[in-house]
């Protein structure tokens, strides 16, 4: 199998799907002729033209209210965020008319429209351009997000995102944009909603989304290598819709989890898993559920502290330690 | 600069606006050895971004400096000055010290927010410095607002809220443009247009053609253009503008034509993609606001070529020194992350020890 990066990954998965559905089109700030400001579109606006690719003036709420308004007609916009901190000046139509229209139409009106970009820390942007909103999207019924850790698994949920009737918030992480997996040249399409066991284990389940995965890997390694410890690592890949049957067979197989989360802690996605835990698999577990997340603050931008601020492999093992 | 963008008709020498006339050669030659104190500081600043010593973004504003030490020079005591993530030009020129604002960019405990901001995030309160934003034209309510408070206080006063030419596309400016004619608020907008945004030019985002602060007019708002490279242009302009937000608290649309010779930051690697070097090479060469302001005061007989090469000099000298004290000083200690969230906290309240502040462990 080839191996390819997370970008080009995505971009093969725009790439296929603008041939094979005349109704897909990108839209966002300098996703054509500068080839996108990450690259992910690079080459697209030559291959397929103006009406395909298009390039945005700063101005999101209106750019992203439009793609809104035309998926209500059936065009199936791929939105481009050059980064998903910017979402925040389109909030009022993601949360409110992508994310309510259906239900306020009594399900006459659907919005299959992908909005899609970087959402990550640990890059020394600072708190204005490091915000992980995948929490704050899934509390919000009507909209969906998915959040891929590998090459792999951004393509074929990009596929699925897509061929979605519904909205979908895709979160890519710049850290990973250059960062290569195994892909198979055949198509491949990933269901939402389907986790995905990303090391197999017996001791310890660590439950993780986007890079907190590839952090959760590597703290089994060190479990593995120095304790003994044999962990198994879920990749929840989509947060909304939940493979809560997923969350809910590791646990039962390990009776252990540690949560790794890049979001804060309160009310970030680990808090919702650690309810599900709690709620429905209270009798298998030999210890009480840990959360590792981003430590709860703004994100700062000293090189030197930002690494900690995020989860780190080290942090995982100290919390897996504590319940093995 | 074209004809049909200038409100002017005739050449004009701004060097006899009033506000220019009045200067002496001790000020002439301050801006300068300030317009130099920019470049030098983000010529270092470069250096160290490229040998990893800095992370994130380095927004340059070289090129550019006469716009801000141009508006920036004429504030008084309730002026105050909002602006984008390319916010070094205007930080030093409010004065600000260089050395906490090269310790910033280093992610040190000394940099000005405590190296916590980073290049994009300077404040300075004291210096009536409302920032550094990282979010296009996030600012531009916010410059309303400080106009608002001037007002409210009943003070004479005014905001210069600084934007660029791909700012202007977005609602918040728009809603703050109407609420502040609306309302008659002292804000002078000053889009710096250095006629790109990242690698859109203005032909591919502006659906008025002929310049941005024309849609002003939209909401009755008063507007010109000044050209960047004439730091006397800059000067008249904006005082005008100052004048009518003090004694008539009126808004004001001020596009002042500019360049920016690096990418949209250091890290734009299309920066010679979307525009020829020829291009970059012809502003720098005809059009730099620095070495243009030099000339004039050699002509003017305020400088001789010796004296501008001895303030320079000194220049580089204390942009050493503060680069020597950002290497020196120390990283923040890691339980300062958790400082600067909440001010009741901070200042240990009753209310900020009531309840839980803080998640996780
Ligand atoms: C809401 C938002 N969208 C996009 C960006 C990314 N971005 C940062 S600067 C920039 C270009 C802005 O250009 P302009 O307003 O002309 O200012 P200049 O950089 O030229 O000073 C873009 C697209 C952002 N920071 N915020
Ligand atoms: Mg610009």
């Amino acid at each position: 199998m080839p191996l390819i990066t997370y970008r080009t990954a995505l971009n093969q998965a725009l790439a296929e799907e603008i041939l094979r559905d005349e109704n897909v089109v990108i839209i966002g700030e300098e996703v054509a002729q500068y080839n996108g400001a990450y690259k992910v579109t690079e080459g697209l606006w030559e291959r397929f033209g103006d009406k395909r690719v298009v390039d945005a003036p700063i101005s999101e709420a209106g750019f992203i209210g439009m793609g809104i308004g035309a998926s209500m007609l059936g065009i199936r916009p791929v939105m481009e965020l050059m980064f998903w901190s910017f979402a925040y000046v389109a909030w009022d139509q993601i949360i409110n008319n992508a994310g309510q229209v259906r239900y306020m139409s009594g399900g006459l009106i659907n919005c299959p429209i992908v909005i899609r970009g970087p959402a990550n820390g640990g890059t020394n942007v600072g708190a204005t351009h490091s915000h992980t909103p995948e929490n704050f999207i899934a509390n919000t019924p009507g909209l969906k997000v998915v959040c891929p850790a590998t090459a792999y698994d951004a393509k074929g949920l990009m596929k699925a995102a897509i061929r979605d009737n519904d909205p979908v918030c895709f979160m890519e992480n710049t850290l990973l944009y250059g960062e290569s997996w195994e892909v198979p040249e055949e198509e491949y399409v990933i269901p939402l909603g389907v986790a995905d066991i990303k090391r197999a284990g017996t001791d310890v389940s660590l439950i993780a989304h986007g890079r907190a995965v590839l952090t959760a890997l590597k703290a089994a390694e060190i479990l593995e290598a120095d304790h003994g410890i044999h962990a198994e690592v879920l990749d929840l890949r989509s947060i909304r819709p939940l493979d809560e049957e997923a969350v809910l067979a590791t646990v039962r197989k390990t009776h252990r989890a540690v949560l790794v989360d890049e979001n804060k802690p309160f009310c970030g996605v680990s808090a919702q898993i650690a309810a599900t835990i709690q709620e429905k698999a209270f009798d298998d577990l030999d210890a009480p559920v840990q959360r590792v997340c981003t430590l709860d603050a703004p994100s700062i931008y000293s090189p030197a502290l930002e690494p900690i601020q995020l989860p780190t492999p080290e942090r995982v093992v100290i919390k897996a330690l504590d319940i093995c | 600069m074209s004809e049909t963008k200038t409100a002017a008709t005739e050449p004009v020498d701004y060097a006899r606006a009033e506000i220019n006339s009045a200067l002496g050669a001790a000020e002439k030659i301050r801006f300068f050895s300030e317009m130099l104190r920019i470049r030098r500081f983000e010529q270092t600043a470069l250096k160290y971004y490229n040998q990893g010593k800095m992370g994130g973004f380095l927004h340059l504003y070289i090129g550019q400096e006469a716009v801000a030490l141009g508006t920036v020079s004429l504030m008084g005591k309730n002026d105050h000055v909002i602006t984008a993530y390319r916010d070094h030009g205007h930080a030093l020129a409010v004065g600000m010290d260089m050395k906490a604002c090269m310790a910033e960019l280093l992610g040190k405990a000394t940099g000005c927010s405590r190296g916590k901001g980073g290049s994009m995030h300077y404040f300075a309160p004291d210096k009536n410095y409302w920032g550094g934003h990282g979010i296009v034209a996030g600012q531009t309510p916010l410059g309303l607002g400080l106009a608002y408070g001037v007002k409210y206080k009943g003070l004479k006063g005014c905001c210069l809220c600084f934007l660029g030419d791909g700012a202007v596309n977005q609602g918040s400016y728009h809603e703050s443009l109407n609420l502040a004619a609306l309302w008659k608020l002292p804000v002078i907008y000053v889009i710096e247009n250095n006629q790109y945004s990242m690698g859109t030019s203005m032909e591919r985002s502006s659906a008025m053609r002929n310049c941005l602060a024309e849609r002003a007019e939209g909401y009755g708002i008063a507007w010109d253009v000044a050209n960047g490279e004439d730091f006397y242009e800059v000067r008249a302009k904006t005082w005008n503008a100052i004048r009518r937000a003090h004694d008539e608290s009126l808004p004001f649309v001020l596009e002042v034509d500019t360049y920016r010779y690096y990418g949209h930051s250091v890290a734009d690697a299309n920066a010679k993609k979307y525009r020829s070097a020829d291009e970059i090479e012809h502003y720098k060469t005809h059009h730099d606001p620095i070495r243009l302001w030099r000339k004039r005061l050699v002509d003017e007989k305020v400088l001789t070529e010796e004296s501008a090469d001895e303030i320079d000099a000194a220049v580089k000298q204390e942009v050493a020194e503060a680069a020597q004290f950002a290497l020196d000083s120390e990283d923040p200690a890691p339980e300062t992350i958790f400082e600067d969230v909440y001010w009741e906290v901070d200042n240990q309240t009753e209310v900020g020890q009531t309840g839980r502040h803080f998640f996780g462990d």
